[in-house]
């Protein structure tokens, strides 16, 4: 089996990996980080979603062989440096982002990805750019709240 | 009173902090040494007579170490339907078995016939496509009023019939609806589809199996919405292990809406298989098995008749629905259609006659059951739309009429003619909220606004109530239960003085872990973050049934609450003997006891302390340590009900309908944490609108499941959807629950398809098309095509 070496938030990770596994079933099963996850079968769901080389990534959608040398972002590289949420994640709090946690990490990483390229996105943009990642709980209103917020466009606290 | 985060505030959720940060520990995150892999063989037919299956191919593939068939399982038990329903002329229902993989035939498309265990996943999927399955297809009964009529084809040989059974609700009421119907001075009749839903929820079930040869135990980690009675049916009926020689653990659950209530084979299998192997034992469903062996949702085939005055007094409500239940009875499915559906066919209305007939039907497709709601979708769907269109017939405001049949405030509890007791509720409250929250006098100007861009505008009104907390045992083991409905909770006060709450309820995204506190930090005065809640691991928890139907604060909150108060009845006995006085001289408030009139206090700690430490007890009159468990059993149901409104606009170019605003006005009762209960209706407002417009589970005249994938089925997506206007402030008070709530996680779900579908209704109508009726889900094609007619 192929071995590859990637970048993973900031640490190089070695994994053998078979030709067919695509990155998310490296990640979960090669590297032991379930926090991303796998919502589907046809690269619909969007709760597999990581940063490759800075970029947004169904990480269901590329074999994790192409990820050889690549510098990957996952969930749990998200949280500020002291341990604490960071300001995407602490909105998703504030602003009741989430129910059931399941699809939250593609979301996190999506709403990271919009906001490096968007940092002032309209209520429409948000929601057209979140259309590769679906959410069953929540109605999308927190998640589009919380996005807002995190881009400095709503109150920081919402709930108490 | 808590310093802070009790009862009513909008307290944060702490579960939010792991998923946030990637440490949610879901099912298939869990791995344990030696893990073997599962992955099922599916039939690719509807309906198929199993000539052989030969797995020796498959058996000898690199990694794999067992294969099953249905023959493994001819033994043991099946899986049971929950709910004895008996039909009309008295007979009781059809119950063909349930294997745990299918055997002599395959009955849907996804059935399990086949299951291969192997080192790793691929080498499974791998060696499944090398079993050889020598099986004819047979033609396949899909529709349903095809599958009544034909006795040739039939999904279950054994029973020579496709009826599951034909049911009345109130028998005996039918003559009197009837004669009713026959002589009123207006009978407005409509007929629809409450359509096919895939539950979606967006963790895929897995289910992993453990066995342990020294104990003889046996573990399931399991996507469960109630591990208790999972643990239940399969000890009890499917495989006969001893319940507490069964641990079913479901840790944090992906979302359920009723999909993850039931038990299904592969839980059973990955079991067999841990034992044979004595190594775990592991599967993980793909998206396209969840869309082909999960229960679905709704699929009734509905005629409706509201007979009324002129005036629009209503007199009766008579139904007759054919309700889909696939090709196998999952646990719940034959309460569903029934005592959810038909105990609802009053509404919130003072009418006197109601009579529902339901046909539950046995299809070549995937087993239907409860999806949020479940029932109650249906009956309110058929309800405010029946009554939309008679009040458009008779000339009256669709406001108007329903304020004219209301049950009045005054009138509770009111005995519906349904069969119900309604406690509480003040549905001219909730409307008198709806017009203003939702501007209903502005509407004229944005319709005139809609009209200048080109597009119709129309406004959907509807109300609804729900039974939910569902409960009572006696109703319930009346109306054909054949499980107790109540829940259980266990207040662990630990000697340190920070406290476990052991709960039957299971939280998978409703926030449990937040809002129990929150009652509990309440009652005791101490701060909620020393509270934890314990959930999902039958080893750990008292026996309660799990959530579903809203009933986890309703059923499982009030026994943490009546355990609450034993604590509190037995911390002052232990404070009156630290304080040298009588138990009934001694106040309990914020947290502290102290003897009345004097200058005595000790806290709730030193109490807990006490308790552990009892040097100087006199246990003769009471016992060390501080832990109480409670199980509750309310009285009734308890009814949520709500007033909705929702602007479309529908583009007349292409019949795209554009929801422009929703507002929903709800009854919940007291509410512990506001900010989980507008999320929970926001959820379900999305749920109700994609059935309205974008989901819709269609299987062709074959039984091939056409929209079975999350590329076929039309998911609701952030920009399908408005923000919505949330209002839970017009409500009354549950009468009969000590916390006085009532549930709210499915009314938006309830409330949202006929709201939508009146507005879109609405707007055809003002802008001059004589359409009454668009099945769901009311697409752009079927909205056009009705236009265009």
């Amino acid at each position: 089996m192929p071995k590859i070496t990637m970048n993973v938030n900031g640490t190089s990770v070695s994994a053998e990996v078979e030709n067919r596994t695509v990155l998310s079933t490296a990640l979960r099963e090669g590297l032991g980080m379930t926090g991303t996850h796998i919502g589907c079968d046809t690269s619909q769901c969007g709760a597999c979603v990581v940063h490759v080389n800075g970029k947004a990534v169904k990480s269901c959608t590329i074999f994790a062989v192409e990820a050889d040398g690549a510098d990957i972002d996952t969930i749990e590289g998200q949280a500020n440096a002291d341990g604490s949420l960071n300001v995407i994640q602490q909105a998703f709090q504030d602003h009741h982002g989430l129910q059931c946690g399941f699809c939250t990490p593609g979301m996190i990483m999506s709403a990271a990805a919009l906001l490096k390229d968007n940092p002032k996105p309209t209520e429409a943009e948000v929601r057209d750019y979140l259309e590769g990642n679906i959410c069953r709980c929540t109605g999308y209103q927190g998640i589009v709240n919380a996005i807002m917020a995190a881009s400095g466009q709503m109150p920081a606290i919402a709930a108490e | 009173m808590a310093a802070d985060g009790g009862m009513g505030h909008a307290t944060k959720r702490r579960e939010d902090v792991r998923f946030l940060m990637g440490r949610g520990k879901y099912t298939d995150d869990y791995t344990a040494a030696k893990t073997t892999y599962c992955a099922f063989a599916r039939s690719t037919v509807a309906n198929g007579k199993i000539n052989s299956i030969d797995t020796s191919a498959a058996a000898a593939m690199p990694g794999v170490v067992a294969v099953f068939t249905g023959e493994d399982f001819v033994e043991v038990g099946g899986n049971p339907a929950g709910w004895l329903i008996n039909s009309r002329d008295g007979e009781p229902m059809k119950e063909p078995k349930r294997p745990v993989l299918a055997h002599g035939k395959v009955r849907h498309v996804g059935d399990a016939f086949a299951a291969v265990i192997a080192e790793t996943l691929e080498q499974a999927m791998d060696a499944v496509e090398a079993i050889d399955a020598d099986i004819d297809e047979l033609d396949a009964v899909v529709n349903m009023a095809d599958a009544l009529a034909n006795d040739k084809t039939l999904v279950h040989d054994e029973i020579g019939t496709n009826q599951c059974f034909d049911w009345g609700w109130i028998e005996d009421n039918r003559a009197a609806t009837d004669e009713a119907i026959k002589n009123a001075p207006h009978v407005t009749t409509l007929e629809l589809v409450n359509n096919r839903l895939v539950p979606n929820a967006m963790e895929p079930r897995c289910s992993i199996g453990e066995y342990d040869p020294g104990t003889g135990d046996y573990r399931l980690t399991t996507t469960s919405q109630n591990p208790h009675l999972t643990r239940l049916l399969i000890s009890a009926f499917v495989m006969g292990i001893p319940e507490n020689k069964l641990t079913v653990h479901s840790p944090d659950v992906g979302g359920g809406f009723g999909s993850k209530i039931y038990h299904y084979g592969e839980e059973a299998l990955v079991l067999a298989a841990a034992k044979k192997l004595n190594r775990p034992v592991k599967w993980t469903s793909t998206r396209t098995e969840a869309f082909l062996s999960d229960a679905h949702g709704r699929d009734h085939v509905t005629k409706i008749e509201l007979a009324c005055e002129k005036d629009g007094t209503f007199i009766a409500f008579r139904t007759e629905t054919m309700a889909n239940v696939g090709a196998y009875l999952s646990n719940f499915s034959t309460a569903t259609p029934t005592f959810l559906h038909g105990t609802l066919m009053a509404g919130n209305y003072t009418v006197p006659n109601v009579y529902v007939n339901v046909k539950a039907v046995f299809t070549n497709t995937a087993p239907v059951d409860a999806y949020r709601g479940a029932g109650r979708p249906e009956a309110t769907f058929s309800l405010e739309r029946v009554i939309d269109k008679a009040a458009r017939e008779l000339g009256i405001d669709p406001i108007e009429i329903r304020r004219k049949n209301f049950v009045k405030p005054d009138q509770y509890p009111y005995a519906s003619a349904a069969g119900l007791e309604y406690d509480s509720g003040n549905y001219d409250s909730l409307m008198d909220g709806l017009e203003k929250r939702a501007d209903l006098a502005g509407f004229e100007a944005r319709r005139a606004e809609s009209a200048k861009n080109g597009k119709l505008r129309g406004l959907g009104i509807n109300s609804y109530i729900e039974a939910c907390g569902i409960a009572p045992s006696n109703l319930v083991g009346v109306l054909g239960s054949r499980v107790g409905l109540y829940d259980a909770a266990t207040v662990r006060v630990n000697a340190t003085g920070n406290i476990s709450v052991m709960v039957g309820a299971h939280s998978h995204g409703q926030g449990h872990e937040t809002a129990f506190p929150q009652v509990v930090a309440d009652m005791l005065g101490v701060d909620p973050m020393s509270i934890e809640i314990v959930h999902g691991d039958t080893s750990k928890i008292p026996f309660g049934m799990g959530t579903y139907g809203s009933r986890s604060l309703a059923v499982c909150g009030s026994a943490v609450f009546r355990a609450t108060e034993k604590i509190i009845k037995k911390a002052t006995l232990i404070a009156a003997h630290m304080m040298e006085d009588k138990p009934e001289n001694v106040d309990f408030e914020d947290g502290d006891f102290s003897v009345k009139g004097t200058n005595k206090k000790v806290s709730f700690g030193d109490v807990a302390l006490k308790a552990y430490i009892p040097h100087d007890f006199p246990i003769e009159a009471i016992e060390p340590g501080l832990e109480e468990t409670a199980f509750y059993d309310p009285a009734n149901f308890t009814y949520p009900s709500g007033a909705y409104a929702c602007e479309v606009e529908v583009d007349p170019d292409t019949g795209k309908v554009d929801i422009c605003s929703m507002v929903a006005m709800d009854d919940f009762g007291n509410v512990v944490n506001p900010m989980i209960v507008t999320g929970q209706v926001q959820g379900g407002l999305a749920q109700g609108i994609g059935q309205a417009l974008l989901e819709h589970g269609i299987y062709d005249e074959n039984g091939q499941l056409l929209s079975g994938s999350l590329m076929d089925y039309a998911m609701p997506r952030a920009d399908d959807l408005p923000n919505f206007v949330v209002d839970h402030s017009h409500a009354t008070v549950c009468t009969h629950n000590p916390i006085g709530v009532k549930g709210c996680g499915e009314a938006g779900a309830i409330g949202s398809p006929p709201t939508v579908v009146n507005a879109v209704i609405d707007a055809l109508q003002r802008g001059g098309h004589d359409v009454e009726h668009i099945d769901m889900p009311v697409s752009p094609a079927r909205v056009w095509a009705a236009m265009n007619s």
